[in-house]
């Protein structure tokens, strides 16, 4: 059984590595190598981790996104600057200052560059377009050219820091406190020596286009899949209207490309083992790979469960390990109620 | 120069916003404390005043200036729901704040900022008003913030000392303004002098440049060289005059900012000592910033003030960046122009 430190260890891996979509390398060694312990796994064609295990009953398959989002080096300018990319839905709100790692022949460090305040006009202050946006890497073009191609990867530099009571913050948690929480399930399941017919895959380019799990399911084809995601928590400047609550534990999902009857038994079975949970209501697609997975195929029954998180698409995203621990155990505990009734 | 590296950067990773300075002076204290040249004083405000002892006295009252203090922000309000509400201290553009770590009593906490999923198009752009800013040190209730924090206290940028670069020239840390200026300095306690100096660590240079009012008053030199990191804006994007400096054209030495015109003859000399000893100096191109000079020529009885400074980008954020030959620049041209003002 994973421990405490194991645990935080793992997600701290998980969250440092690279992994841009289509680049998704690092973090899916890290990953396959911690669900490998329970599990056969292997890194297929387009890159994603799958672990397969045969076993009774209906077939399982549970996804999290390895990838992150990152930025792509489009060109060096001149002055030996660099112009960027985005490689998913980066926040250019956050990159003023901000410190990058490139992954050019060799990590390069770099500062996103800043227009100071005086070349600013009073009133406006607005972030940068990304074709606005360069880094300062101290080189200039012929030394850059050394190191850096247009293609290279770039991810925010942020270490992994734990704040009050069980939260963390670092980039990357979005999806990689996923990755965690099903590494986490495969693990209650073996304590519990319950062996269904289970996929696990961490799977590639959510970020950009879901190609990673809808092609995963498509070769695994599945009975009943669940996608565990990350979603909106409140803040002051995010309402309970719009998001759910950090450490109230995970948010099931409702939505009308969901199974409505596994999202109904999601809810029974964390009454049933008093897990905290919370509902998440949406109207139609889920923006998760949930959507990509159903209609794999031919068509797979689907759930969604989220775990809450503050600032996504930040280098300062928060969740709390606690809500990390409970979608493992939700999931864990769906899986042997399934199994049960057959 | 090693020396003064080592200095600034056990300097810059010290915090201490304006009034608050007092860790960076006991480091510094601590370094000079065995020095037989070197004895100080801290006054009422927290100014740290060393009067260093040369070969020779010379006719002219010399200060060399620095300021102790660095930009942050000081917790105001603490919401029910355990979130700190900030005040600027010093000048910080929110830009900078966003999607950063910070520290709080030790804690890590962080500026959050709403998703830009949950943003509309047409204001995914904006940048949150600064009374709109909040930091999450991962608290659920105002009660238990309260264990770890109270009103009043201070919070930090959460940076590491970086070098960068192809050979690591390049050097980027938080408070490099103006450490990299006390660190200077406190090179020049412990090398020997020439002639008799005034060292002044100055407090709340942030905030109105307040400790380098007091400083002066007591001091009352001749001369003053005010020490100091300025906005370097020759990034990609920018061209011409707007660049204001360069990051490896050497010491800046400006004839008129936001705060202060400085004498002409003394920029004169300055620029053309720089030349005539082969030290790369520049000016700045656009009348922009201020400094310590400000306070320093109009208090006491006046002083004839320059200021010398590192050029930096991206001031005032946790990533200043620095290149490091134009640290030695700056040292070797305030040595020389010691030696300039020492007699009429």
């Amino acid at each position: 059984m994973i421990n405490e430190i194991e645990l935080i260890d793992l997600l701290e891996k998980l969250c440092i590595a690279d992994g841009t979509p289509g680049n998704e390398c690092a973090a899916a060694e890290i990953a396959k190598e911690a669900i490998g312990k329970y599990m056969d796994a292997h890194i297929d064609n387009m890159g994603n981790v799958v672990a397969t295990q045969k076993g009774n009953g209906k077939h399982f398959l549970l996804d999290a996104h390895i990838d992150r989002i990152g930025m792509v080096v489009t060109s060096i300018a001149d002055d030996g600057f660099i112009k960027v990319g985005a490689c998913g839905g980066v926040d250019a709100r956050t990159f003023d200052s901000a410190e990058v790692i490139i992954y050019g022949k060799k990590p390069v460090y770099g500062v996103i560059s800043a227009i100071p305040p005086h070349l600013t006009k009073s009133g406006e202050n607005k972030a940068s377009d990304i074709t606005d946006v360069v880094i300062d890497i101290g080189m200039d073009k012929e030394t850059a050219e050394k190191y850096i191609t247009p293609s290279d990867r770039i991810v925010f530099k942020s270490s992994f820091k734990k704040l009050l009571n069980s939260r963390v913050c670092c980039a990357a948690l979005d999806d990689r406190a996923g990755v965690l929480s099903l590494v986490l399930a495969v693990d209650m399941l073996n304590e519990k020596e319950i062996k269904p017919n289970l996929t696990v895959v961490f799977s590639v380019c959510e970020e950009t286009n879901g190609s990673g799990a809808k092609t995963s399911s498509f070769k695994a084809s599945p009975d009943e899949a669940i996608a565990v995601d990350v979603s909106f928590a409140t803040a002051p400047d995010v309402s309970d209207e719009e998001a759910g609550i950090l450490s109230a534990g995970p948010m099931i999902g409702f939505s009308s490309t969901l199974d409505y009857n596994m999202s109904r038994q999601l809810v029974s079975v964390a009454q049933k083992n008093d897990i905290k949970f919370q509902k998440e209501i949406m109207g139609s697609k889920t923006g998760t790979n949930a959507d990509g997975i159903a209609v794999s195929g031919c068509g797979v029954k689907m759930g969604l469960v989220s775990i809450p998180l503050r600032n996504m698409h930040t280098q300062v995203e928060i969740v709390d390990v606690d809500d990390i621990r409970n979608t493992a155990k939700l999931i864990c505990e769906y899986i042997t109620e399934r199994m049960e009734e057959c | 120069m090693e020396r003064i590296l080592e200095f600034a950067r056990d300097l810059c990773l010290i915090d201490g916003i304006s009034s608050r300075e007092d860790d960076v002076r006991d480091y510094i204290i601590n370094k000079i404390k065995n020095e037989n040249t070197c004895s100080f004083i801290v006054d009422n405000l927290g100014n740290l005043i060393v009067e260093k002892k040369g070969k020779k006295k010379p006719q002219n009252k010399i200060m060399i200036d620095a300021h102790t203090d660095e930009v942050g922000l000081i917790v105001s309000y603490i919401t029910s729901d355990g979130f700190l509400k900030i005040h600027n201290v010093g000048s910080i553009n929110a830009k900078v704040l966003l999607g950063r770590t910070v520290k709080v009593n030790g804690l890590t906490g962080v500026v959050g900022i709403k998703p830009v999923h949950l943003v509309s198009k047409d204001k995914s752009k904006d940048i949150p008003e600064k009374d709109s800013l909040y930091i999450d040190i991962g608290a659920s209730t105002k009660e238990e913030a309260e264990k770890y924090v109270s009103l009043g206290d201070s919070v930090t940028f959460d940076s590491d000392w970086s070098e960068f670069g192809e050979n690591n020239e390049f050097i980027k840390a938080k408070a490099l303004d103006d450490r990299l200026g006390c660190a200077i300095m406190l090179e020049m306690l412990l090398e020997e002098q020439e002639y008799d100096l005034t060292f002044t660590f100055t407090v709340q240079e942030e905030v109105g440049c307040r400790g380098a009012i007091v400083a002066t008053n007591r001091v009352n030199p001749d001369y003053a060289i005010a020490l100091e990191c300025t906005t370097a804006s020759d990034i990609n994007g920018v061209s011409g005059e707007k660049r204001v400096c360069s990051l490896g054209g050497g010491a800046v030495v400006s004839f008129m900012d936001g705060g202060t015109v400085y004498q002409k003859d003394l920029y004169r000399k300055a620029m053309d000592i720089a030349e005539d000893s082969n030290i790369n100096a520049q000016t700045k191109t656009m009348i922009a910033g201020g400094n310590n000079a400000s306070q320093i020529h109009k208090s006491a009885c006046g002083v004839k003030t320059l200021a010398v400074s590192v050029p930096c980008r991206y001031l005032h954020s946790p990533s200043c960046v620095v290149k490091k030959s134009d640290v030695s620049d700056v040292k070797n041209l305030v040595v020389k122009l010691i030696s300039e003002f020492a007699y009429d």
